[in-house]
């Protein structure tokens, strides 16, 4: 680790923990619907969505209630992205005369898109249309982010209410988050990206002439720009943990990602709202200590396994030495495992994001997973597996941490003998139920698909690498799906009817099989009254909780993965160095 | 349950409406006012006849350019319409040949250098489309380059130096040499 890398990475996390604490008050103040800045310009806007849909933004809904609005409007959203996919040939706004989709990979991006996963398994500028991308992807990229906090808002009420039978309005939610967090920090960041040199065009791809000439073609050789409304795109894709790129190649692509400030500024915005919803938590259940001892957790988890990466891939492919090829860290180069990486990225940038990325649920990329050293490549692999909990999505995220807060409770409470409480909520049968599930759906989805995928000629077929890493590919892919994080170790040829389909419906199983139980918790925590605190009551701010949330998250984490880890990362991590 | 119908189609309408017609109309509209230039795919060159994105790099193999980050895009490397990595694994043994290959190429291009090759000179861009190489991969390519164009090592050595870019504000990212702007001044077609 060099003195620049250090600070780069020191500088990314200073930063993003300075803005975390005032947005997260402010998204606070948007939940609770107290007066803004914002609010007087767009208040009007806001009215009139509700008048229109004939909602009252004051009604109260039970949590069936809330989770049934929910899913009619992320069931239709999912609709409109398949069909402007299945017409997009017929639809105007298509330059490049694009084909409609096949039914099976239109099927598997409208679930991802809907259920804030972006997996991919096209490549944006040779299949989407500007306007799938615009009136399709971007709109769910921004509403399915405020699904995602929505759940969230719902379930922080559980515990802020006693004695009550509603958990909020989710069209009130929905149209606040949108409105007055996700918009207006899309717009900005849009706004700076382009003046990186993101492009932002609804001109058609543009044909070149290449500086060096072929010269045995007869023809002039040339090369195709690919550009587009990009930016706006992007923007969301980054703060709403969505991941999924304009381009195929991510926010690997110079028009998608172009400068090192653009790369700081995509970065941050990762994990910007996932870290600032801990203050937001904080806020509303009236003590800060709360959110700031969840956010410890999650910083403390992230660090560890960064430094991880970084080291493997500083420490380059033995193989490559063996041929003669300098990869040593210089002041003249980054060095260290080049494949699939950006030069203006090098190993700390690439690092950072991959474990950003995963430890979010957000799945963009500025380098291919896939090319990772085997252990290098397992740490963004283990932090979708843990749960998409550290930061984790914009909402589902931190409500996924509360569901490891509640059983880090519970078996505190049953090693001291005491009925679990949290924030003045007796913790019993019915939550911890529900929490089981919620744990249990992920983990039986990654390993029985990834069996299944390796048990048929159409899972193992699509495998692009050798050995080890190939089984690494086809695991990735289901944890991907079923924590809604949407990076691949993109060797893999997904976009076949098997695994459009497998990963679609594990996408479906990961997003809502896990949001039903938690509403049904938000609402089973609202109606119980609140207990005071006694001096028998667990403090669930201290350093000991802090230590015990991540022992209990990591745990589970690696008693549930660290089997199927071994068949891939670390047999491909012995083989490598068994041979040098 | 079924009187969420409604008011999910409606809504779903209106958020259409608003993120994604009126939001990156507005975004496109700031964009080519403010940031022509960036927002049309910062082109150089004239707008009539452009000579390549700065941003896009380009292939490059004859001896007399310098070479960029070998390219997995298909069906030819560098092409901008379908970006992408090879995403080999590091035990792949087809990495490991196509690493030996390019090995190869550049020693066959200037058989009195033997040193080892600059990482990030043998092994493909995550985009395909990596317009940058590290100062060390370009310092590697001078002594072949002055040969090949008849110019003494220094005056190439000049050009580098003028064409690499220090970490952002000094701290960000990395310090990288643009290929194609670089090459473009070899041929003095760009200042």
């Amino acid at each position: 680790m060099t003195a620049n890398g250090l600070s780069q990475i020191t500088l990314y996390f200073v930063v993003l923990l300075l803005l975390a604490k005032p947005l997260g008050v402010y998204m606070a103040a948007v939940y609770e619907n107290r007066p803004l800045l914002l609010k007087r310009i767009l208040g009007p806007l806001e009215a009139g969505f509700y008048r229109l849909s004939g909602v009252n933004p004051e009604q109260e809904m039970g949590w069936k209630s809330y989770a049934a609005a929910l899913l009619w409007f992320n069931l239709f959203g999912g609709l409109a992205v398949f069909a402007l996919q299945m017409l997009q040939a017929h639809l105007p706004l298509n330059s490049q005369q694009m084909a409609n989709v096949t039914i099976d990979s239109a099927f598997n991006t409208a679930v991802s898109f809907a259920t804030n996963t972006n997996w991919q398994g096209y490549g944006g500028e040779t299949t989407m249309s500007y306007l799938t991308q615009m009136l399709g992807l971007s709109v769910q990229n921004f509403v399915s982010a405020a699904t995602g906090m929505a759940v969230l808002v719902a379930m922080i009420r559980g515990f802020q209410r006693a004695h009550a039978d509603g958990i909020g309005n989710f069209w009130a939610d929905l149209t606040r988050g949108t409105l007055y967090i996700l918009l207006p920090l899309s717009l900005v960041l849009a706004l700076v990206l382009t003046g990186q040199g993101v492009v932002q065009t609804f001109k058609p791809y543009q044909t070149i002439p290449l500086v060096e000439q072929v010269s045995t073609a007869t023809e002039t050789a040339t090369q195709t720009l690919a550009v587009g409304p990009a930016a706006s795109q992007i923007a969301i894709k980054q703060l709403g943990t969505n991941g999924g790129g304009f381009f195929n190649a991510n926010s690997a692509h110079p028009f998608e990602n172009p400068t090192p400030l653009s790369n700081f500024l995509e970065m941050l915005a990762i994990l910007l709202i996932p870290a600032a919803l801990c203050h937001t938590f904080g806020t509303m259940v009236g003590d800060p200590r709360q959110g700031w001892a969840i956010l410890s957790a999650m910083t403390l988890v992230l660090v560890s396994l960064l430094f991880v990466t970084v080291g493997y891939e500083q420490g380059g492919n033995p193989a490559l030495t063996a041929l003669g090829v300098e990869q040593s860290v210089s002041v003249d180069q980054s060095g260290g495992n080049m494949e699939g990486k950006e030069t203006r990225f090098g190993i700390v940038n690439s690092a950072i994001w991959a474990t950003a990325t995963t430890a979010a649920s957000n799945g963009s990329v500025n380098s291919m997973h896939d090319s990772y050293t085997p252990l290098g490549g397992m740490i963004p692999m283990w932090l979708i597996q843990l749960g998409e909990v550290i930061f984790g999505g914009v909402g589902s995220g931190l409500y996924g941490m509360l569901i490891f807060v509640l059983i880090a409770v519970f078996v505190a409470g049953l090693m001291i003998g005491r009925t679990p409480e949290y924030l003045g909520k007796k913790i019993e049968a019915f939550e911890i139920k529900m929490a089981a599930i919620v744990i249990l759906i992920p983990a039986f989805f990654i390993l029985g698909g990834t069996s299944l995928a390796i048990m048929v000629e159409a899972g193992k077929s699509a495998v692009a690498n050798p050995g080890a890493h190939g089984f690494s590919e086809i695991l990735y892919a289901f944890s991907s799906a079923a924590g809604n994080n949407g990076s691949a170790f993109a060797g893999l040829s997904a976009n076949s009817p098997f695994y459009n389909t497998a990963l679609g419906i594990t996408m479906l199983v990961g997003r809502y099989g896990i949001m039903i139980p938690v509403l049904a918790i938000a609402g089973s925590l609202a109606a119980k009254k609140t207990v005071p605190t006694t001096v028998g009551t667990l403090s669930t701010h201290t350093p000991l909780f802090v230590m015990l949330l991540i022992g209990t998250v990591v745990l589970v984490g690696a008693l549930t993965f660290v089997p199927a880890l071994a068949l891939g990362p670390v047999v491909e991590h012995l083989v490598m160095n068994r041979a040098h | 349950m079924t009187n969420h119908i409604k008011p999910a189609i409606l809504m779903l309408l209106f958020f259409t409406v608003l993120t994604g017609v009126v939001y990156p109309l507005a975004v496109t509209l700031c964009a080519q006012i403010v940031f022509p230039n960036q927002a049309n795919g910062s082109l150089l060159g004239s707008n009539e006849q452009p000579l390549g994105s700065e941003l896009i790099g380009q292939a490059f193999n004859r001896p007399e350019y310098f070479w960029g980050r070998p390219s997995a895009t298909s069906p030819v490397p560098y092409n901008g319409g379908a970006s992408g990595g090879s995403n080999q694994g590091p035990t792949n043994p087809a990495l490991i040949d196509a690493v030996q290959a390019r090995i190869k190429a550049l020693r066959d291009a200037d058989p009195s250098h033997s040193e080892a090759v600059p990482v990030d000179l043998v092994t493909a861009s995550a985009s395909g489309l990596d317009p940058h190489i590290s100062p060390a991969a370009a310092s590697y390519q001078i002594g072949r380059v002055a040969k090949a164009r008849h110019m003494s090592p220094d005056s190439v050595d000049e050009l580098v130096e003028r064409y690499t870019e220090p970490r952002q504000w000094g701290v960000l990212g990395e310090p990288r040499v643009n290929v194609l702007k670089l090459n473009l001044a070899l041929d003095q077609r760009y200042e």
